[in-house]
């Protein structure tokens, strides 16, 4: 039941949002509507009975396709980060002003209705359908609202991930076939009899598809020009929530139906991520543009995630569960400090701010906060995710390189660190000029949804056990299905 | 055969009618309601109504299959009547002409779909032919009209005459037109059997506009007038695959595995030709023959792998992407000025026309949720089940991202850019249409056997 009001809650909310002409009560409608998704998303941590967190519908009886959706401890986490940025998301943008707002609040909620859509669909096809439903509204929300160049740039994410999607269609649709009773159930995938000398290619056609979205090196040249060019909100829910969707393919749809394919080919996908880790690093140092800094700063951290996955450990995937969230959090809070400075002084430049520090002390807590969090610093949640995801590929089995992953990964936390620092002291430190001397603080709600933010940053740094609970049982699920045992190996 | 002969009565009938009156309203309404009781009839041959008992001496067979396509052929060309009926009257005077050619293409679309001899078939593809080249014709002071005409009649008539040959050929080795005769025991290819399966492959692929055989495409379409090019572009090609497919399968289904593999790089080419060529135009129009050009390419699938997911997913791209270009077709002729740049800033203008249009473009790239997801998606199972032709599948959902380009270059100028304030009359019926063809291809989108099963349903009462 849960899952399908997850689903129906923002579906409703946004079309009828499309009605609501008033800029005041359009956005009053998007922020009640989606803390009532909140609320929703945050019951099934409560709920232990099966019956509350599934659903199975008759759709397309013909092709054994339903419309199922249920809740494990990875869509749960992933709901819950859907469930939490949105309202944030609003409330942290309630003071931009959007030309037809109806539009943009209606197109916002319909992409949170694919976003959850794909976190808790446990057919193929109902999971291909909410993918592609997440980019339509992305695509339109980027094209109009976005910056001067956003036609072109939005243009080049859409046919990016769209021929990633068409590529993952065609997987889809070989695995059907190969599935003992001709189903689109997730379980019937997990049970495909597909040989293993046919397991790589099917790999790559679902590996290109995730990796575009997450973005992996070489594959991530849509994303810089896509978060500088989006409207901020935007941005957010892209960088926040829906490039866990490439995360979150991988361990649902990925690794369990083709272990063998991961297997033999892991090795090539984390030396993608890892250098992409590293090329991240290295051009997120280079950038003067705030939002250019985070969008590569985010291609390394997302490197990461996929390293810890590719070289298959349990504490590694549980460190990406943990980090999939924490990362959303943490980036969706350094873009509302962008978003905050952007509106006030009309320039992401770094060069050209300086000194707010000493007119605007709120913002510049915040900002250390969540940017100390992003470079990963213990007691701060990234911490724990990060250092769970490195002990996994430092004791990785299945990996031949695992120290190097392991060395590699490690220098590009230390540019991280270099990095941010640099960007916390070129904007908030140093001496003030003509553009920042008659800077003011920020505004209440600015500052609630930051504290709050805050908060979980810290609360899940120093007390990450009801996380790492919350999504052991699906941690372990997908390592028992995804570990290839070798003879020979222990 | 409530279908065949109906249409043609019919046929007669709207001949008639231009000569006994000349208000263009009650022409139009004839052949509305004519049509509508055209349709009914087809439907009710599907559920065992036979008007007429006519010994066919193995002919024609009515099965199914071809029944079922006339009644979306019907249902579309239905549809295409109430949305551009009125801008069939602007193209000249002699409205009732146009609408009986209509009904006599109608008639041979029947043919085409229920023949069994070789005879039919060449009979069907005739009379869908001649009046097209009429059709092609009938803006008789426009040069370009002209000219697609005679381009169109000399191509077709060449064609014609290739599948002729083949066809003696083909009698030489079997000594019967009938279908199953040939059928029988051609299990390999004898070398007048060759020569006659590539000459009727090579003629029905000039009906389908399937690469190589495609160069008269654009400039027909594009010279010919728009409303009529919109009743070319999808219910006579979606006829032509249906002729196709019975046509391969009946007569060379046994040594299918012989021919997959030519059939499976025409479809390739097709697809490549089609998608790379409509990136480079400037005009809409044009754009959309080259897009029809690259959808036949997916609709080539079906014959590529040739099993039940092929077939069914063939009557239903059939009905998706009909209905998504009829829709295209009748926003466009509302437009006075037919490049890309014509449709900057129509959002702001003619929101339901934007929106359906986006709709419509949507079916047609293939996005979930419409319509023409289902239809790619049947394609793409069929070859993958197939599973002989697995490049093919890659080749195809390749050209389909290139699609996606200059679909959504029409959907890029209506809602991003900004645009001049040209005029644009539209009904409030026409929109209410437009709306209504957009919730089908939504409701198919998200149930697509709702149409097949309501279908299949009543045929089974």
């Amino acid at each position: 039941m849960i899952p399908v009001l997850l689903i129906v809650i923002p579906l409703v909310s946004g079309l009828l949002a499309f009605l609501i002409k008033q800029e005041k009560s359009v956005k009053t409608w998007a922020l009640l509507t989606s803390i009532i998704t909140l609320v929703v998303a945050i019951l099934p941590f409560a709920l232990h009975k099966a019956s509350d967190l599934q659903t199975d519908v008759a759709w397309l009886p013909e092709l054994g396709s339903s419309f199922s959706v249920t809740m494990d401890g990875m869509s749960k986490l992933l709901c819950l980060l859907t469930g939490i940025a949105f309202p944030g998301i609003f409330i942290a943008t309630w003071n931009t002003t959007y030309k037809n707002p109806n539009n943009f609040f209606a197109l916002m909620l319909l992409m949170q209705t694919g976003l959850i859509g794909v976190f808790v669909a446990s057919d193929a096809l109902l999971f291909y359908f909410f993918w592609e439903l997440a980019l339509i509204p992305a695509y339109f929300l980027c094209s109009i609202w976005g910056g001067e160049r956003r036609v072109a740039v939005t243009f080049k994410f859409f046919i990016y991930t769209f021929v990633g999607s068409l590529l993952m269609l065609v997987g889809i649709i070989w695995v059907y076939f190969h599935t003992p009773d001709h189903s689109f159930a997730m379980t019937s995938f997990y049970k495909a009899d597909i040989p293993r000398d046919q397991q790589g290619w099917v790999f790559w056609l679902f590996f290109i598809a995730f990796a575009i979205k997450i973005p992996l090196f070489p594959l991530h040249t849509w994303q810089p020009d896509t978060y500088e060019q989006s409207p901020t909100a935007v941005t957010m829910v892209l960088s926040g929530v829906m490039v866990k969707m490439g995360v979150f393919g991988i361990l649902r749809w990925l690794a369990p139906v083709v272990p063998v394919g991961l297997w033999s080919w892991g090795d090539t996908a984390a030396w993608m991520c890892v250098i992409g880790m590293i090329y991240g690093s290295l051009l997120a140092m280079q950038q003067d543009d705030l939002k250019r800094l985070i969008a590569y700063s985010s291609i390394a951290h997302m490197g990461l995630m996929g390293l810890a996955i590719f070289v298959t450990s349990s504490i590694g995937i549980q460190g990406v569960m943990v980090q999939m969230f924490n990362h959303g959090i943490n980036i969706i809070g350094l873009w509302i400090v962008v978003e905050l400075i952007e509106r006030q002084f009309h320039t992401r430049k770094m060069s050209e701010l300086g000194g707010l520090a000493q007119n605007a002390p709120g913002l510049a807590i915040m900002l250390v906060v969540v940017a100390l969090a992003n470079v990963a610093l213990p007691l701060t949640n990234a911490f724990v995710g990060e250092f769970m995801m490195f002990n996994g590929v430092f004791g990785s089995k299945s990996s031949n390189y695992h120290y190097i992953f392991m060395v590699v990964g490690l220098i590009s936390i230390i540019l991280s660190a270099i990095y941010t620092l640099n960007m916390i002291q070129k904007v908030f430190y140093g001496n003030t000029n003509t553009l920042t001397a008659s800077a003011h603080d920020i505004r209440f709600n600015e500052k609630l949804v930051l504290a709050i933010l805050l908060i979980g940053i810290v609360v899940m740094g120093v007390y990450p056990k009801p996380m790492i609970e919350a999504t052991r049982h699906a941690v372990d699920a997908i390592y028992s299905t995804m570990y290839v045992q070798l003879p020979g190996r222990k | 055969m409530n279908a065949i002969v109906i249409s043609a009565v019919l046929g007669v009938v709207m001949m008639f009618c231009g000569v006994f009156t000349n208000s263009k309203n009650a022409i139009r309404a004839v052949a509305v309601i004519g049509l509508l009781g055209l349709t009914i009839a087809n439907v009710m041959d599907m559920g065992g109504y036979h008007f007429f008992n006519v010994s066919l001496k193995g002919m024609l067979t009515f099965d199914t299959f071809g029944l079922l396509f006339n009644t979306i052929a019907f249902g579309s060309t239905w549809i295409y009547f109430l949305l551009s009926g009125r801008d069939m009257e602007r193209v000249g005077v002699n409205v009732a002409e146009y609408y009986a050619l209509i009904f006599f293409v109608l008639c041979g679309i029947a043919i085409v779909s229920s023949f069994n001899s070789l005879l039919m078939l060449f009979l069907g593809i005739e009379i869908i032919s001649i009046p097209l080249y009429i059709l092609t014709g009938s803006d008789k002071r426009n040069l370009k009209s002209n000219e697609a005409s005679l381009k169109y009649f000399l191509m077709g008539a060449f064609s014609t005459g290739l599948m002729l040959m083949g066809i003696t050929l083909i009698y030489g080795v079997k000594g019967s037109f009938n279908m199953e005769v040939i059928r029988m025991g051609s299990t390999a290819l004898t070398p007048m059997m060759t020569a006659g399966l590539l000459l009727l492959l090579f003629s029905m692929a000039f009906k389908a506009s399937a690469a190589p055989f495609h160069f008269w495409t654009p400039d027909v379409y594009d010279g010919s007038p728009t409303v009529f090019t919109s009743f070319m572009a999808t219910i006579v090609k979606a006829a032509v695959f249906i002729a196709f497919i019975r046509l391969f399968e009946g007569c060379f289904g046994e040594m299918h595995r012989e021919w997959q593999l030519l059939i499976a790089i025409i479809a390739a080419a097709t697809l490549f030709i089609g998608n790379i060529t409509a990136v480079f135009q400037q005009s809409v129009k044009r754009m959309l023959a080259y897009s029809s050009i690259a959808q036949a390419g997916f609709m080539l699938f079906a014959l590529v792998a040739m099993n039940k997911m092929a077939k069914e997913g063939l009557i239903f791209y059939a009905a998706a992407y009909s209905l998504a270009t009829i829709g295209i077709f009748a926003i466009l002729l509302k437009m006075k000025d037919y490049t890309f740049e014509g449709f900057n800033g129509l959002a702001k203008r003619q929101p339901v026309l934007a929106a359906t249009n986006t709709i419509f473009l949507l079916s047609l790239a293939g996005i979930p949720a419409t319509a023409g997801f289902w239809a790619k998606f049947y394609m793409l199972s069929a070859a993958v089940e197939n599973g002989h032709v697995l490049w093919l599948v890659i080749v195809g959902v390749l050209c389909a991202a290139v699609s996606v380009y200059y679909y959504f270059r029409v959907i890029q100028a209506m809602y991003f850019k900004e645009g001049d304030n040209q005029e644009i009359e539209t009904s409030g019926a026409f929109k209410g249409l437009l709306i209504g063809i957009a919730a089908i291809v939504i409701l198919l989108g998200i149930f697509p056997h709702w149409l097949i099963n309501q279908l299949y349903s009543f045929f089974y009462l």
